[in-house]
């Protein structure tokens, strides 16, 4: 059955959260004109219509997520992002996964954003919430879904679309109410905590650029230049914090899911979202100016627009198809791209029109002194700025190829071929300038400088930091000057802001955010300096086997290729391939696949033998166990030059939506994780080739050889059940028993089993296969004239893998800074909020 | 001359050095053609975008695994029809076979081409998935 009304009431909800935006941003533009006659009557309507508008969006997040959670795969945003198998946190990434649920989850948190600023913003609420409800009439657009008669012109793309209405496909011309049985299902990379967090956060940090922007818009409308910073500022910091630990989230589930060996690719979805990070959190700083001393209102306001419109330029980038080419991960192109080019154009033009008109009565900045702080800072917002250009300039290759072509030309210009290398180039140079920067100016921030005193106040942080710095030269092995420098430049930035803590104590810890913010930046680029700088393969092969004579210079494979139970040496590590794993729903751990059989289904298995976890029994020989069919573990076990064993499980599945994916395992030290993937392994739908039986007549006790290990025909066994057979009381089964001994002492057993079916009048067997030693031994036949049976054995490949292991020294450091980032950013905010707040009470705001 | 035009004419140096050398590194989709005329010249690496090599069948030939398998040579050929081995210094990406549309971004040394990365555009995926209902053809 078509459950219709469903996706009919939440697109009635859309509809009616695009008008209720339209008419907000009516209402709020009228309550904040000074020439209303009625602006509190205006402002009454204004705050019904945002209401409204928030009340429809929930609705159409409450339509979505019910389509999703009753499985109603005749929808197809739940057909093409979810599956019956889903657990419910899943079906929450899968909320969101589409571009239009992504698109939902940004203007759920704005309408949430814009229902907090109307209770809080005080005076400012009109024109605020004016700018947010008419940058909500241009999100809702993105997913109504609407054609416009007569102009064939459709807006935006509906997430309650009807599977029949979007596929094409013979069965519904035959039975237009069919319904699949089962969604597609989520992609497997975002099945990952961090992937049920990560976005909603990055989102966040997306709605909350908005409010700053919204601020600065109302205060250049309202010709009140500076007044909007302060109440801007505690959201700009806010803004700046999600949105920083959103992009180190995103890296932190790139580094545990993707296996391209690392946290950041400088791919260009990566990017876009790191730019106008960047100059937020410039903008922030020449904010954080003006409150201190009514300076800097321009760059202020050029950098908070700046920020604001290039949120939405990266909007475009990742949602307009126009990188299809050069990332892995942007969307396609939804027919969007001319509306997103839209919005991106009339914000442009709306912050273009307002800055040139009020540029001559903003104040501007007098020169200022090279000892004031001011100017440091200043500095550091110049080079967060170029450090954000020199990423835009590269990342944006795709639109300079779309806008040559318009003129005819072909430009075929790819990105760098080598990015990483491409941007270190130049963002480790202005990371060294930002370390420098953030060490000193905390100096000149805390008390007025000059030429003496500033001496005095950086000897002792200076000679502090070299020493900390020579030290960790000599243990860590820093050879290259570039990386040199960095080293010296970051611990500098740690000493000289731990001096500033230290320096802070007696007065005030809520002052303490920036340096404790700055000390987390330092520690997060001596993080990304250590474990990319000196990410280490270690999984050289040295099987000296050149590929080609030619390219003997080149050969470069850092791969390592691993038979199923043969040691291989690596480095200083001893490793054993030790079979295939799955992962099962009511029983932690991994199971052997060995341990399971197979079954139509392709989640349920039968357990062929007993499991246990930790000592406790988990299920039976004979119970049925559900399993997570599309990832299979790799079993891997090191042993290190000290003896130390420990097994990682780098995972691989071979998905019908995204081909082969493989996630790498972490062994996880306080000196360098050791990071492990697997770059290929046997197609596990390839049925295994197995070679032409060859028979052999023997006896109990009988020594003879398999695939040439020496085996022994230990007894026979007449059972009366057999895995898979039904057998009726007249049936005769027997196993024999076979020992096989293998190298380092290793004993396999294999219990081939013989079946007569007397009624039937027919015989059959039963193999038993030894995967670890490729063989399939059956017993065949029984010879009761001379005491023998015939075993027939056959040899098949060993099961392989194709490894890449990588060693990323002191990446702890990175994580760790992450965290103080966050306290920094924590402390600085409830400063602000609480001063902003002290203030409100006084009736000054 | 105030101290912020000197800062002025600084950034805006920077950023012309960002511009320059952004199009200086920057690589190019080419044909083979092309590619083994700039590797005379300079040892940029460059994009080549092809098609695998397949018979008549529609079966994919010319692959060379290495004994050991962690590499292997393929047949590719470009957007004008000219075919090239091409030799790769990592095992064989698994979805390799069936990819439609391969980018190989590397350069000429003598007469083959040496791959420091393979790009695959696999059919499926970016597009939604077929519908299927051979094997789920129940009618509710």
């Amino acid at each position: 059955m078509v459950h219709e009304w469903i996706g009919q009431t939440g697109h009635f909800f859309v509809v009616i959260a695009f008008v209720a935006a339209l008419w907000a941003t009516w209402n709020y533009y009228w309550a904040s004109r000074k020439d209303t006659v009625d602006p509190a009557g205006w402002l009454k309507l204004g705050r019904i219509s945002f209401g409204i508008h928030s009340l429809a969006l929930f609705g159409v997040v409450a339509s979505l997520f019910f389509i999703i959670y009753n499985h109603y795969f005749e929808y197809h945003y739940a057909w093409s992002h979810s599956s019956r198998s889903l657990p419910v946190h899943y079906m929450i990434s899968c909320f969101w996964e589409g571009q239009e649920g992504s698109f939902l989850i940004w203007m759920f948190w704005q309408a949430l954003l814009g229902l907090i600023l109307m209770k809080f913003a005080g005076k400012w609420e009109a024109p605020v919430l004016a700018v947010v409800a008419f940058v909500q009439v241009f999100l809702v657009s993105m997913i109504l879904g609407s054609i416009i008669p007569g102009l064939d012109l459709k807006i935006g793309s509906s997430p309650f679309m009807l599977l029949r209405d979007v596929m094409e496909a013979p069965v519904f011309a035959l039975n237009p109410d069919y319904v699949p049985e089962d969604g597609t299902g989520l992609n497997p990379l975002l099945q990952n905590y961090w992937m049920v967090i990560h976005p909603p956060t990055l989102f966040l940090g997306f709605a909350l650029t908005l409010v700053p922007f919204a601020y600065c818009i109302a205060g250049l409308w309202k010709k009140q230049h500076s007044d909007w910073i302060r109440p801007a500022l505690s959201w700009t910091s806010a803004a700046a914090l999600v949105l920083g630990v959103g992009i180190l989230m995103g890296a932190y589930w790139a580094y545990e899911t993707l296996n391209f060996g690392g946290y950041w690719n400088w791919d260009p979805v990566e990017n876009a979202v790191y730019v106008p990070w960047l100059v937020l959190v410039a903008g922030l700083h020449m904010m954080i100016i003006n409150r201190k001393n009514g300076t800097a209102v321009k760059p202020a306001v050029l950098f908070t627009i700046v920020m604001f419109l290039l949120i939405l330029y990266s909007t475009f980038l990742t949602r307009s198809g126009i990188l299809g080419n050069s990332s892995v991960h942007s969307f396609t192109d939804l027919g969007l791209s001319g509306q997103l080019l839209l919005y991106m154009m009339a914000f442009v033009v709306l912050a273009g029109w307002l800055v040139a008109r009020e540029w001559k009565n903003m104040p501007s900045t007098a020169e200022v002194n090279v000892y004031s702080r001011e100017f440091w800072i200043f500095i550091g917002a110049t080079i967060l700025s170029l450090m954000a250009f020199q990423v835009l300039v590269p990342t944006s290759i795709p639109v300079y190829n779309s806008i040559a072509s318009w003129f005819g030309i072909e430009l075929n210009m790819a990105p760098p071929a080598n990015p990483e290398v491409f941007y270190t180039n130049f963002q480790l140079w202005f990371a060294v300038g930002l370390a420098l920067l953030s060490g000193t100016a905390q100096f000149f921030w805390w008390q007025k400088m000059d030429l003496a005193r500033l001496k005095s106040a950086l000897v002792l942080p200076a000679v502090v930091s070299l020493i900390v710095a020579s030290m960790a030269l000599i243990a860590l092995d820093v050879k290259e000057p570039k990386y040199l420098v960095l080293l010296v430049a970051a611990i500098y930035a740690v000493v000289s802001n731990f001096f500033v803590l230290l320096g802070l104590k007696h007065t005030n810890l809520k002052l303490a955010g920036g340096s404790v913010a700055h000390i987390g930046i330092a520690m997060i680029l001596l993080g990304i300096l250590f474990s990319s700088g000196y990410s280490k393969v270690i999984s050289q092969n040295s099987s000296g086997l050149l590929y080609s004579r030619e390219f003997a210079d080149e050969v470069n494979q850092e791969n390592v290729l691993l038979w199923l139970n043969e040691p291989q040496k690596m480095q200083q590590y001893q490793l054993v391939y030790k079979g295939q794993f799955l992962e099962a729903n009511d029983a932690p751990g991994y199971i052997h696949k060995q341990l399971l059989r197979p079954t139509d289904k392709p989640d349920l298995y039968i357990a062929r033998g007993d499991y246990y976890y930790k000592g406790k029994k988990y299920f039976g020989q004979g119970d049925s166990v559900q399993v997570h069919p599309e990832n299979t573990y790799y079993r891997v076990e090191y042993t290190d030059a000290g003896g130390e064993k420990f097994t990682l499980f780098p995972r691989a599945q071979v998905n019908p939506q995204m081909g082969f994916i493989a996630s790498p395992d972490i062994f996880r030290g306080v000196k360098s994780d050791l990071y492990t993937h697997v770059s290929v392994v046997p197609d596990p739908k390839e049925p295994l080739k197995w070679s032409e039986a060859e028979d052999q007549k023997i006896k109990i006790g009988d020594k003879f050889f398999v695939n040439d290990y020496v085996a022994v025909l230990e007894g026979l066994q007449q059972v009366r059940e057999v895995e898979g057979v039904p057998l009726n009381e007249t049936d005769i089964a027997v196993k024999a028993r076979i020992r096989i001994m293998a190298e380092g002492g290793s004993e396999f057993f294999a219990e081939p089993v013989y079946i007569l079916k007397m009624d039937e009048k027919t015989s059959g067997n039963l193999p038993a296969v030894i995967d670890d030693l490729a063989v399939k031994l059956s017993f065949t036949a029984i010879h009761p004239e001379d005491d023998s049976i015939t075993i027939s054995q056959s040899k098949t490949q060993k099961d392989y893998i194709i490894l890449k292991a990588m060693e990323k020294p002191l990446i702890n450091i990175l994580w760790t800074g992450t965290l103080l980032l966050v306290v920094g950013f924590g402390i600085a905010i409830y400063r602000r909020y609480s001063e902003y707040k002290l203030l409100q009470k006084k009736g000054q705001d | 001359m105030k101290f912020s035009h000197i800062l002025g004419i600084l950034v805006i140096a920077v950023a012309v050095i960002i511009i320059i050398s952004t199009t200086g590194d920057a690589s190019s989709y080419v044909d083979f053609k092309e590619a083994k005329a700039m590797a005379v010249s300079d040892t940029r690496e460059i994009h080549v975008v092809g098609t695998l090599k397949k018979d008549a069948q529609g079966h994919v030939t010319g692959i060379m695994p290495a004994a050991d398998k962690l590499s292997f040579s393929f047949l590719m050929i470009d957007e004008k029809g000219e075919e090239q081995q091409v030799f790769y210094n990592n095992p064989m990406p698994p979805d390799f076979l069936r990819s439609e549309q391969v980018v190989v971004i590397g350069r000429y040394q003598g007469n083959s081409f040496v791959a420091g990365q393979i790009l695959l555009k696999c059919p499926s995926k970016y597009q939604e998935q077929e519908l299927q209902p051979t094997q789920q053809a129940q009618f509710n």
